[in-house]
């Protein structure tokens, strides 16, 4: 075991990868020789050579599509997308090309390649570099989708991406990248070193597609997120003393509506969380298939925590963002119903 | 009201319909005339080519120049078979269409060349990103015709289980990559398959075609951006049939003299060739081969060419140009011109020429007999229903599990 924090954690799932097997191959904007933005592709260049780990031109389109003609041509690339805000030109050849080429070639061509792109805010990045734009890709039938919230997560979750068969879109929550984040602006930087899931194996392991994690067991209510919000919901129950249940869904196509419906028919009351903004997000897909299947057992309407329907501000970054004290209101307002 | 003088420029043909056909702007270069450079050439050397137009096959259908690829007459009598066939296929296709036989039909009359000889002066192990009209390389690469009209009648013996239009064939056996319909999208994709050739070490090469309406896609200039930068053994074609559905060649061209020119901005080869010359087309394609194969590179290569038929079976262009002008194309019908040049070389005649018609007619008939044996659109049988469910994922997931049960099926 090894203490990692996410950007270690995600760069070592490459490198155990690349390792492994010789036809996976990272590529993305300053993702080469420089190693990433966030340094996620850290020294690949050097270990594996250019041709597996290079630099691509600035045009996301172009680097879906290469990796799609060489996935069909049986290589395993990873792509990275430097920020979840610039996947949009990339995007009809996600949705158009990547996630139909197993279903309308009837299975005789497929491309399963790995997107990787950091997401989210809480970063001072403003409105281009702070998105969760993942609930437009659980609309995308042919993709898996992913966010991990935690090193030894991200690690096990990316390796399996890379062996998934199908397509893969993994969000990376950038705020975490360097330390567990409960949502307190001015919270002192903490470190994954002092993280139970901060213990990374340095080798091989995954961690299962479709698999939620109950990270906090409880009676009270449930509470359905993923990526940083995880860590937020977590922090945010602690200091309300709820007997809180949190799930972290890990993979969000397919969720693991097992884990979920396990869990509310238990606690009877159910909040759903996401960081995007709040109308058609993938908290309205939970909350809509929780009712399905849990309208019986729940006690008082689900709610839903999320940030706001407008652009991700860059000064009132803290008043957009979906921290403990919407948490507190919704675990209350729920409870009290 | 509009304007007596728009505000702004918006190009426009030279005719519309009423008018009398007319291609005499067309400054177009002589067979013979273009040099050919060795392979190795740098792209930048490459700039006449791409304002010119390499032919090989001149007026009096007598092979000239350098680019004479020097086909055995079997060669040529087989890219004639091919051609024939994909026009007597293509003609029969849209009667049935017309019949409500299928949803709908495109044809490649006009272009036959550009498919086939492109097709055959590559190797088959080559892996080809086509459009939607480029069913000559289905011939020329020797699918079965009856496996092609199932995919278009979208019935049981369909290899793409009805989840495709017609005419967007895949064959993977046949190194054919699937038709998307979305425009463009293969281009950067082929260039993504060639790198992948090349990682793994085999000489095998792709070679992409989309129509000079596309170019004005973002994903024309992202695949020219990759092929250059990589250096991919890869051939992109572009086939200027002048149409893009009703829109002119000059609203994607604006002022660029020629679409093989646009390669140039990034340091592409490009050649602009004589798309209704087969022997022209063939030595294009053959030295873009050799020169990807050899390590030099990508090739743009623009097919000038002239849709003769209407884009689809959902569209009429006697709205939007003049009947007659694919009859005074200046650079005349593919299969007529390499007709005439065997028949000038005393290795074919029309006797045999007519006797192929009869029997690839024949052919293309029964075919379609046996096709509709296997199901129609309209009286299946289909795939099976629960097919729709399968080949989203290599497994199904609870949710497809789970609407496959809503279904019923």
């Amino acid at each position: 075991m090894a203490t990692m924090n996410m950007i270690q954690a995600l760069n070592s799932a490459l490198d155990v990868m690349m390792e492994r097997d010789g036809d996976v191959v990272s590529f993305g904007e300053d993702a080469g020789y420089f190693g990433g933005v966030f340094r996620v592709t850290a020294n690949l260049q050097k270990k594996y050579g250019l041709d597996r780990s290079f630099d691509a031109p600035i045009n996301e389109a172009a680097i879906v599509a290469m990796a799609i003609g060489m996935a069909a041509r049986g290589l395993k690339p990873v792509a990275e997308i430097q920020f979840a805000d610039y996947i949009f030109p990339g995007l009809d050849q996600i949705v158009s090309e990547l996630s139909r080429l197993r279903y309308r070639t009837a299975g005789t061509f497929t491309a399963p390649v790995v997107i990787r792109t950091p997401c989210g805010g809480g970063i001072r990045g403003g409105q281009t570099h702070s998105m969760s734009p993942e609930a437009f890709f659980t609309h995308i039938p042919g993709v898996q989708v992913m966010m991990p919230s935690n090193p030894y997560d991200a690690k096990g979750m990316l390796i399996s991406a890379i062996e998934s068969p199908d397509p893969v879109i993994f969000f990376e929550p950038k705020r975490l990248y360097n330390g567990p984040f409960d949502g307190h602006s001015g919270g002192a930087l903490s470190s994954w070193g002092k993280h139970p899931k901060g213990e990374v194996p340095e080798g091989h392991y995954t961690v299962p597609i479709g698999k939620a994690d109950v990270v906090r067991e409880g009676n009270a209510v449930t509470v359905v997120t993923y990526g940083t919000l995880v860590l937020v919901a977590q922090a945010a129950a602690e200091k309300a003393g709820v007997d809180a249940e949190i799930i972290d869904l890990r993979t969000l196509v397919p969720y693991d509506i097992e884990t979920i419906a396990r869990s509310v028919n238990k606690t009877g009351r159910c909040i759903v969380a996401q960081e995007a903004p709040r109308t058609s997000g993938f908290a309205a897909e939970l909350a809509a298939q929780i009712q399905e299947e849990c309208f019986y057992a729940l006690e008082a309407p689900i709610q839903r925590v999320t940030g706001w329907d407008t652009p991700y501000p860059h000064a009132h970054e803290w008043s957009y963002f979906p921290g403990p004290e919407r948490f507190i209101n919704a675990m209350n307002a729920v409870l009290e119903a | 009201m509009a304007q007596d003088e728009p505000r702004f420029h918006v190009p426009a043909p030279h005719v519309r319909p009423g008018d009398t056909p007319d291609f005499s702007h067309l400054d177009l270069q002589a067979a013979g005339e273009a040099p050919r450079p060795d392979p190795s050439v740098a792209g930048m050397e490459t700039r006449d080519l791409a304002l010119g137009l390499i032919g090989v096959l001149d007026h009096n259908h007598q092979a000239v120049g350098d680019w004479d690829p020097k086909l055995k007459p079997d060669v040529l009598r087989e890219g004639l078979r091919h051609m024939m066939l994909t026009r007597t296929y293509d003609d029969r296709m849209l009667k049935l269409q017309r019949q409500g036989k299928m949803s709908f039909y495109m044809k490649s009359t006009g272009e036959e060349a550009v498919a086939v000889a492109g097709a055959m002066a590559l190797d088959k192990g080559d892996m080809v990103f086509p459009s939607y009209r480029q069913q000559g390389i289905l011939f020329a690469r020797g699918r079965d015709i009856v496996d092609m009209m199932c995919h278009c009648i979208s019935n049981s013996r369909d290899n793409l289980k009805g989840r495709q239009l017609p005419v967007h064939y895949t064959w993977a056996e046949g190194n054919f990559f699937s038709i998307s319909g979305n425009l463009a999208t293969q281009f950067p994709q082929a260039v993504g398959y060639a790198m992948a050739c090349q990682y793994k070490g085999d000489k095998q090469i792709a070679a992409s075609w989309i129509g000079e309406g596309s170019t004005a896609e973002g994903d024309f200039h992202g695949a020219l951006v990759l092929a250059s930068t990589y250096k991919a053994p890869v051939i992109l074609n572009v086939v200027n049939n002048q149409w893009a559905i009703s829109t002119f060649q000059g609203i994607a061209a604006g002022q660029s003299p020629s679409f093989a020119l646009k390669g140039l901005g990034y340091g592409l080869a490009s050649l602009r060739v004589d798309g209704n010359d087969f022997l022209a087309v063939y030595a294009a394609t053959q030295w873009a081969a050799e020169r990807a194969r050899a390590g030099h590179g990508a090739t743009v290569i623009e097919t000038f060419t002239y849709r003769a038929d209407a884009h689809s079976t959902s569209d009429d262009p006697s709205g939007y140009r003049p009947k007659g002008e694919n009859e005074i194309w200046p650079l005349g019908d593919p299969i007529a011109r390499l007709k005439n040049h065997l028949i000038g070389l005393g290795e074919w005649d029309e006797a045999r020429h007519t006797a192929l018609e009869k029997e690839q007619n024949e052919l293309v008939i029964a075919s379609y007999k046996e096709a509709e044996s296997y199901g129609t659109l309209h009286d299946g049988p289909l795939s099976p229903v629960n097919s729709i469910f399968e080949d989203v994922y290599a497994e199904q997931d609870w949710r497809l599990r789970r609407q496959r049960q809503d279904l019923g099926v």
